[in-house]
C-alpha cells in the first residue's frame, strides 16, 4: 500500500520586495513603473527572495499520528498551508491519497453576528462537512461544545471560551481520512484542552491519519508516534517522536549558541580579589547519556561534569552548582560534599566531579547555573554565570497537560475518602 | 469512503481553466456562503428587508422629480416611474452586486488564508445573495404597475434571461475587481466611483431612442444596456431594439467568462498576499 500523503522535494519562495508591495496602490505602481528605468538596480535590490521550505520531502503512512515540529518561521505552517491547498509549493508535488480536513484556526468563517446554531452549519460546511452531516452530528456537536443554552444567541455575544468550544466541537466531529490540525490546542481553558486532546486521541484511534502541529512538546509526545523537525524550511530530522523532541531541542538550544561544553577557565569571575581559577570546564548530558546543549524537557535527566584542578594537595573542598531562576531566586542548590562518599581524603591535580540529577523537575523557563569551589569552608573560584539551561515543557504527568504554575513539579496522586459529601443521590 | 481518491498538489502557472467537477463537489459551501450574506445583511435594522426595496422607490421618485418633472425626460411609452423603475430594479442589483462582489474577498481574507474551497464562490456568492433584493423590487414593480393600471404581457416569460444577463455581468466584473482588490486596496474607492458613472452610461433614466441611432452600438458594449432594456421590455411589454440587446447580452457573457479566466489566472497568489 502506498503512502497516504508523499511530499516531494517540496519548496516555497515567497518574494520579500512583494510582501511589501502587496499593498501597493495604482498610484504607487505607476511611479514605480515611471521610475523603473532609473531605479531597476535598487528594485532588484529589494525583490529580494526567502525560502520558506526547501527540498521537504517525507511520507505519511494510513492510521499514523505525525507531529510536525519545529521554532516560529521553520516552515510548518507553510508546509500545512501547502498540504491543505491554501497556497501552491513554488517546486516539488504532494500526492495525497485520501479525503483531507484541515483545521489551521479554529472558528474559520464564523460570523459573529450569526448565532451559534447557524454557526454550527456554516463552519461545518466551510470545514468540509456536508449538510446531511451535520444535521446527523449536531446534537453531538452541541453537548461536547457545552453551549446548550446559548445555542440561538449570536456568537458575538459568547464568551471568548465558548466561543472556542463551539468551535473547536464543530472542527472535533469532522470525518476525514486524514485530519491536518495547526497549533489548536494553544486555546481555551485547561479543562477544554483536556477534553480536546483525548478527542484527538480518539480519533487517531479510530485509524484516522493526522498531521499535527504544535509548540506544545507534550501534546506531542502524547499524541504522535512519529515526529518531523523543521529547521530553517527544511528538513532536520525524521523519527520517532521522542527523538524528534530531542532534536526540536537541540535545534532550539543551537540558537543559544551554548554547546553542552562550557569553558570555564576563561569564563569572567565577578570576585574583586584576584584569586587562583581552579574551574576549568563543565559539560552537560541528559538522558541516555546525550549531550545537553542547554535546552532540555523538563523531568528529564540531567548530568552535569565539573572539572577543575588542584595545584596543591588539598583535604576538604567543596563544589557546588546553583539554579536561579529569571527572578534571580535560587530554586536548587547541588553540593558535591553532601555526597558521603566523597568527603575526606587528600586531593592534587586534575579532578572531575560528576553531578547526576535522574529527574530535573523544575517547571520550564529558563535558569542560570552558578558554580563554585570552596575549600575548606572558603570560597576559592566562583563563576556566578557559568551556563544558562532551558527547561521547556513536557509531558511529565502524562496526561498531556502542561503544569503552569509554582517552581517545580513532583509525581503526586489525588484520592478520595469515603464519606466525603456527595450531592447527588447515588 | 471514497478508496480511490487521489489528489497531486503541485506548483500552477499560466492560466487556468475552471474546475467544474471541484465547484460541484462544493457546491453546498455555496449555498451555505449566500445564506450567510443574506442571513446577516439586514441583521441588526430596525427595517431589515424592507431596506431592499426602499433603494429603488427612494431613487425612483428622486428621479421622476428632478428628470421627469423638471428636466422634462420623457419615457417611450409607460409614465415614467414605471419606466424608470423598470431599469432602476435590475441597476440598483447590478451596482449593489458589484461592490459587494469586489470587497468579498477582502472582506473574507480570513476564509481565503485559512481553508481551502473553490475561491470564486466568494464574489459570485455574493452577487448571487442579492438576488433576494432583487425579488423584492420585482415585487414592488408588480405593485406600481397594478397602481397605474399597466398590464403584464407574455414578455414577462423573457426576464430569466435578462436576470441571467444582469447575473453574468454582476459576476464578470465583482470576478476581476475582487482579484485586483486583494493586491490593490484602490479598488475599493473605483468601484462606487464607476458603478456611479455606469448609472448614466446605461439608459435607466432616458429611453435608448435619445441617442442617435449611430451611438447606439456603443451604448450596447455596456452589458447593462441590454439588462436594462430587457428588463422593461419584458415587465412593460413594450418593443426592444433586438440589435442593442443581442450584442449586449454576448458582452455580458463575455464578461463573464474573461473575469472567470482573469480570477482564476490571480487565485493561487490570494492567500500569499491578501
Amino acid at each position: 500500500m502506498p503512502p497516504i500523503i508523499e511530499f516531494r522535494n517540496i519548496s516555497k519562495e515567497y518574494k520579500l520586495g512583494g510582501a511589501v508591495r502587496q499593498q501597493e496602490t495604482f498610484r504607487e505602481l505607476l511611479m514605480r513603473k515611471l521610475r523603473s528605468p532609473l531605479q531597476r538596480s535598487t528594485g532588484a535590490a529589494t525583490q529580494s527572495s526567502f525560502w520558506a521550505l526547501q527540498d521537504v520531502s517525507f511520507d505519511v503512512n494510513a492510521g499514523e499520528v505525525i507531529g510536525i515540529i519545529g521554532r516560529n518561521g521553520a516552515g510548518k505552517s507553510t508546509l500545512l498551508k501547502i498540504l491543505s491547498r491554501i497556497t501552491d509549493p513554488t517546486t516539488g508535488s504532494i500526492h495525497v491519497r485520501g479525503r483531507l480536513a484541515s483545521l489551521l484556526e479554529v472558528g474559520t468563517g464564523f460570523h459573529p453576528e450569526l448565532t451559534g446554531r447557524e454557526n454550527i452549519f456554516l463552519n461545518g460546511a466551510i470545514l468540509g462537512m456536508r449538510k446531511t452531516e451535520i444535521v446527523s452530528k449536531f446534537d453531538e456537536i452541541v453537548a461536547f461544545s457545552e453551549v446548550e443554552k446559548f445555542l440561538d444567541t449570536p456568537v458575538k455575544r459568547y464568551s471568548s471560551g465558548m466561543y472556542v468550544r463551539l468551535a473547536f466541537s464543530v472542527a472535533a466531529h469532522l470525518n476525514p481520512e486524514i485530519l491536518v490540525v495547526d497549533e489548536v490546542l494553544a486555546v481555551g481553558d485547561m479543562a477544554f484542552q483536556k477534553k480536546c486532546l483525548g478527542k484527538m486521541s480518539e480519533v487517531s484511534q479510530g485509524g484516522r491519519t493526522v498531521i499535527f502541529v504544535s509548540h506544545n512538546m507534550a501534546a506531542v509526545q502524547n499524541l504522535c508516534q512519529r515526529g518531523v523537525v523543521l529547521s530553517n524550511g527544511k528538513v532536520l530530522f525524521n523519527g520517532g517522536s521522542e527523538d524528534a523532541i530531542q532534536q526540536y531541542l537541540h535545534s532550539v538550544a543551537g540558537t543559544a549558541a551554548q554547546g553542552h561544553v562550557i569553558d570555564l577557565a576563561n569564563a569572567p569571575r565577578t570576585a574583586k580579589k584576584i584569586r587562583p581559577k581552579l574551574l576549568e570546564r563543565m559539560e552537560f548530558y541528559t538522558d541516555s547519556d546525550r549531550v545537553m546543549p542547554g535546552t532540555m524537557p523538563m523531568g528529564a535527566a540531567l548530568k552535569m561534569r565539573v572539572n577543575f584542578n588542584f595545584p596543591e594537595p588539598v583535604e576538604n573542598f567543596d563544589v557546588g552548582i546553583g539554579f536561579d531562576n529569571v527572578y534571580g531566586q535560587r530554586v536548587f542548590t547541588a553540593h558535591s560534599s553532601f555526597e558521603p562518599q566523597l568527603v575526606g581524603g587528600e586531593h592534587v591535580g586534575p579532578q572531575t566531579y560528576v553531578c547526576n540529577i535522574p529527574s530535573l523537575t523544575l517547571v520550564p523557563g529558563e535558569y542560570v547555573l552558578r558554580v563554585w569551589l570552596d575549600i575548606s569552608r572558603r570560597e576559592i573560584d566562583l563563576v556566578s554565570e557559568a551556563a544558562r539551561i532551558q527547561i521547556i515543557e513536557s509531558d511529565y504527568y502524562g496526561t498531556g497537560r502542561v503544569p503552569w504554575n509554582g517552581v517545580f513539579v513532583l509525581k503526586h496522586h489525588w484520592f478520595t475518602e469515603r464519606g466525603s459529601g456527595v450531592s447527588s443521590n447515588s | 469512503m471514497n478508496g480511490s481518491y487521489e489528489l497531486v498538489i503541485k506548483p500552477r502557472s499560466g492560466w487556468q481553466a475552471i474546475d467544474w467537477r471541484e465547484a460541484f463537489l462544493h457546491r453546498e459551501l455555496l449555498g451555505f456562503l449566500i445564506w450567510r450574506d443574506i442571513k446577516i445583511r439586514y441583521r441588526q435594522t430596525m427595517l431589515g428587508g424592507l431596506w431592499a426595496v426602499l433603494q429603488p422607490m427612494m431613487a425612483m421618485l428622486i428621479f421622476t422629480f428632478v428628470f421627469n418633472r423638471l428636466a422634462g425626460v420623457k419615457s417611450d411609452g409607460p409614465p415614467y416611474p414605471l419606466f424608470v423603475f423598470a431599469g432602476l430594479a435590475p441597476w440598483v442589483f447590478f451596482s449593489n452586486a458589484v461592490t459587494a462582489s469586489s470587497n468579498s474577498l477582502v472582506a473574507n481574507q480570513q476564509l481565503v488564508g485559512k481553508i481551502y474551497f473553490p475561491r470564486v464562490f466568494i464574489p459570485v456568492g455574493a452577487v448571487l445573495a442579492l438576488l433576494v433584493d432583487l425579488g423584492f423590487s420585482l415585487l414592488l414593480l408588480l405593485g406600481l404597475m397594478i397602481k397605474y393600471h399597466w398590464a403584464l404581457t407574455f414578455h414577462a416569460l423573457m426576464l430569466p434571461v435578462f436576470i441571467l444577463a444582469a447575473l453574468l455581468s454582476a459576476s464578470g466584473l465583482g470576478l476581476v475587481f475582487s482579484a485586483l482588490n486583494v493586491s490593490f486596496r484602490d479598488v475599493k474607492y473605483a468601484v462606487p466611483f464607476i458603478v456611479q458613472m455606469g448609472l448614466f452610461m446605461t439608459p435607466v433614466i432616458y429611453p435608448v431612442s435619445y441617442l442617435p441611432a449611430r451611438l447606439r452600438p456603443l451604448l450596447a458594449l455596456n452589458p447593462m444596456t441590454g439588462v436594462v432594456m430587457g428588463f422593461r421590455s419584458a415587465l412593460l411589454g413594450t418593443a426592444m431594439d433586438w440589435s442593442v440587446v443581442r450584442l449586449s447580452l454576448i458582452v455580458s457573457a463575455a464578461l463573464f467568462m474573461l473575469g472567470l479566466l482573469i480570477f482564476r489566472r490571480m487565485e493561487r497568489r490570494f492567500a500569499d498576499i491578501i
